[in-house]
């Protein structure tokens, strides 16, 4: 279980013969994932890591059954990419790529739910189910297996409280970064429904950032339909508004978006928000560690 | 990105939405020249900043004389102009707008956004023009008008009815399709240079019955700049800090902030908290720093070249959780830069993720002295330490 990816999905690697592309092929594969083909257009018949090279996204899935696409592609070509992955039938789409124009997206973003395909980023670290697969560029070695489920706007932050989860005896069914940009593929709530259908997640971690309102609008998702406890924790309480703070989407504009608003909306709905990053590890163990149905891990 | 009063309406004007006239200057001999050359008195002296908030600041004038009109340049330009955008030490203006002074009857406010939530751009529309968009929606949301725009179809007829019939009390009837108008030219601008917001505010009605941009603000999409070559020449380097104006050549994302503490991050939302959690031991950042997902050796050094630069630097707090980026390219970054210019400060680092042996063995052999903490938590009160 897990939600999104596991031991099962197969996938292709959209600008494979990249810088990046390949390196993080290679430690994909290093942790065991299932990648099938890679495709770069014009470098069909080639290979990388003994993977298969290919010209068109449509080809892995005709020729390898590939299910999800995990994406390298530079920003001006990686709308393309997104909407051939979503037109060739795949049905999880991971964009990595950062930089990628906010009108772009908003067509792409459309495109992709017409096709019904889920798009995690872009601007994502990816998606990982600890132990079965991961489909993106994050430290595998900080994750474990088990029963937590992570969500976050971020990318290198995730992997630090991922990190402290492990520390604190906890592993994760599913991680997943949301994207750093402002239109993104899914939202807190679409993985907060899945969670919570999906019987391996037994508590959920949620990491939001200041700017726009998706922590606001979680906070009152969770109240209203989430059984599983969660955990929230807001960065950028001390940033300065006006200011955007490296996500193009972190800016407290017109006094919206500020953390101690999320904060409040998180707690006002009964929801656990640790305030101090260093402390993150510690404050899961001590709200989780009475709860039965969450084992700890060696 | 953002850009300038006059440049915004020279885009207007090119897209056929109405503004006043009026000439660039920058001392008051240009001004009161410009000035004979416009319709009035009355004139409007305006200061050429970024920061909103310029006429709570003093920074824009109506004057009924050429006098007048030199007068105020020379006060404008003589100091700094400060802002509630612009932070207590101002901004100085180096340009100033002279234009003709207008009749007015009424004041809306009509802007472009992108609706995170909708996914899509949406047109605002207020007859509570003058006061700031969230000061009209925090105390006459009623007045606030919002259409979402479907990108495939553009915006429509329709959406301008809409709007327009919902004024109270309505204009008259032959003001619509004028409106109209703007409104589409606008919708077409924001598409056409990849805008991120626009705002007129005022947009005005003037008593002859015309619809008329008193100003005009465009923010861009940064990451559509490298398709938008003509708009990226219209970036003014003095608007910002000669240290992120360093930064932003070398592709770093830095801004500079109040404090004594250094950082250097990787990653937006660990930067963020990275901050938070030096405030919360006690201390203040000086900056916020993220040198990116993938950043090179050479973005590394030229990032702590930059923080080493400001003097009221302290300590510098270094945390990097690898993903896309490797540790071993962060460290041979740091000490290159350790070589290259004396380092005074402590320099606290902290390593985790992708490659991070190969990154502790390289600062490690590099015969400089570095505070090596293993968790945010040592981080933070090494940082406390520094400073007590």
């Amino acid at each position: 279980m897990g939600i999104l990816v596991d031991e099962n999905t197969k996938v292709v690697v959209q600008g494979i013969t990249g810088r990046e592309g390949t390196f993080h092929t290679k430690q994909m594969l290093a942790y065991g994932t299932n990648i099938v083909a890679g495709v770069t257009p014009g470098k069909g018949g080639e290979a990388v890591e003994g993977i298969p090279v290919l010209n068109r996204v449509r080809d892995a899935v005709d020729m390898y059954s590939a299910n999800a696409s995990c994406i390298f592609v530079p920003p001006p070509f990686a709308s393309d990419a997104i909407l051939e992955a979503a037109d060739a039938g795949i049905g999880v789409i991971v964009c990595i790529t950062e930089g990628i124009p906010t009108l772009d997206m908003i067509k792409t973003v459309k495109f992709v739910k017409k096709c019904g395909a889920v798009l995690i980023g872009p601007n994502t670290p990816g998606i990982i189910s600890p132990g079965k697969t991961k489909v993106g560029i994050m430290p595998a070695y900080v994750h474990r297996q088990g029963d937590i489920g992570v969500i976050s706007r971020s990318g290198t932050l995730t992997y630090e409280v991922v990190a402290q989860l492990t520390r604190a005896g906890f592993g994760q069914s599913t991680c997943i970064g949301l994207g750093g940009d402002p239109i993104v593929g899914t939202s807190f709530i679409d993985h907060l429904r899945w969670f919570q259908e999906d019987r391996e997640t037994k508590g959920v971690v949620l990491i939001g950032e200041i700017g726009g309102s998706a922590e606001e609008e979680a906070a009152e998702y969770i109240e209203e339909e989430l059984t599983k406890p969660v955990i929230a924790f807001i960065a950028g309480q001390t940033a300065p508004p006006g200011r955007r703070m490296g996500h193009a989407g972190a800016i407290i504009s017109g006094g919206k978006g500020k953390a101690e608003d999320k904060i409040r909306a998180l707690k006002d709905h009964g929801i656990t928000v640790v305030l101090n990053l260093g402390q993150l590890g510690k404050a899961t163990l001590r709200a989780f560690e009475h709860n039965e149905h969450i084992p700890k891990i060696d | 990105m953002k850009i300038h009063e006059f440049q915004a309406k020279e885009l207007f004007r090119n897209a056929g939405i109405p503004v006043p006239s009026g000439k660039l200057a920058t001392n008051s001999t240009q001004t009161a020249d410009g000035a004979k050359g416009l319709p009035g008195p009355p004139w409007v002296v305006k200061a050429q900043i970024h920061a909103g908030g310029r006429g709570k600041g003093g920074g824009v004038r109506v004057v009924n004389s050429i006098e007048e009109v030199r007068s105020a340049t020379d006060e404008i330009l003589s100091n700094p102009l400060i802002t509630p955008q612009t932070g207590p030490s101002g901004q100085k203006v180096r340009q100033i707008l002279i234009e003709e002074g207008l009749d007015i009857d009424r004041e809306f406010y009509l802007g472009i956004v992108i609706d995170r939530k909708l996914a899509s751009p949406v047109m605002i529309f207020s007859q509570a023009g003058g006061m700031e968009i969230e000061e009209i929606s925090a105390t006459h949301p009623e007045l606030v008008l919002i259409e979402a725009i479907d990108i495939a179809n553009g915006f429509m007829p329709y959406q301008a009815r809409n709007l327009f019939y919902a004024l109270k009390p309505m204009p008259d009837k032959g003001m619509l399709k004028e409106l109209s108008v703007i409104m589409t030219r606008l919708y077409e601008l924001f598409i056409s240079k990849d805008c991120s917001l626009i705002e007129i505010n005022p947009l005005v009605l003037t008593k002859a019955g015309s619809f008329i941009a008193l100003d005009a603000k465009i923010n861009f999409d940064d990451n559509a700049l490298f398709r938008q070559k003509e708009i990226a020449k219209l970036h003014d380097p003095f608007e910002m800090d000669e240290l992120e104006a360093e930064a932003s050549r070398y592709n770093l994302n830095y801004i500079r902030l109040d404090g004594n503490i250094g950082a250097m991050v990787n990653g937006a939302g660990l930067a963020m908290a990275t901050l938070d959690v030096i405030k919360l031991a006690g201390a203040e950042p000086a900056n916020f720093l993220d040198v990116g997902g993938g950043a090179s050796e050479e973005m590394v050094t030229n990032g702590l070249k930059i923080i080493l630069r400001d003097d009221r630097v302290k300590a510098i707090l270094i945390n990097i959780f690898g993903g896309i980026m490797r540790c071993d390219v962060l460290a041979r970054g740091v000490v290159k830069a350790a070589k290259e210019i004396e380092i005074k400060v402590p320099l606290i680092v902290r390593l985790e993720g992708t490659n991070v042996e190969e990154g502790r063995e390289i600062l490690k052999h590099s015969n400089l002295d570095f505070l090596v903490v293993k968790d945010i938590e040592e981080a933070a009160s090494m940082v406390t330490k520094q400073v007590s």
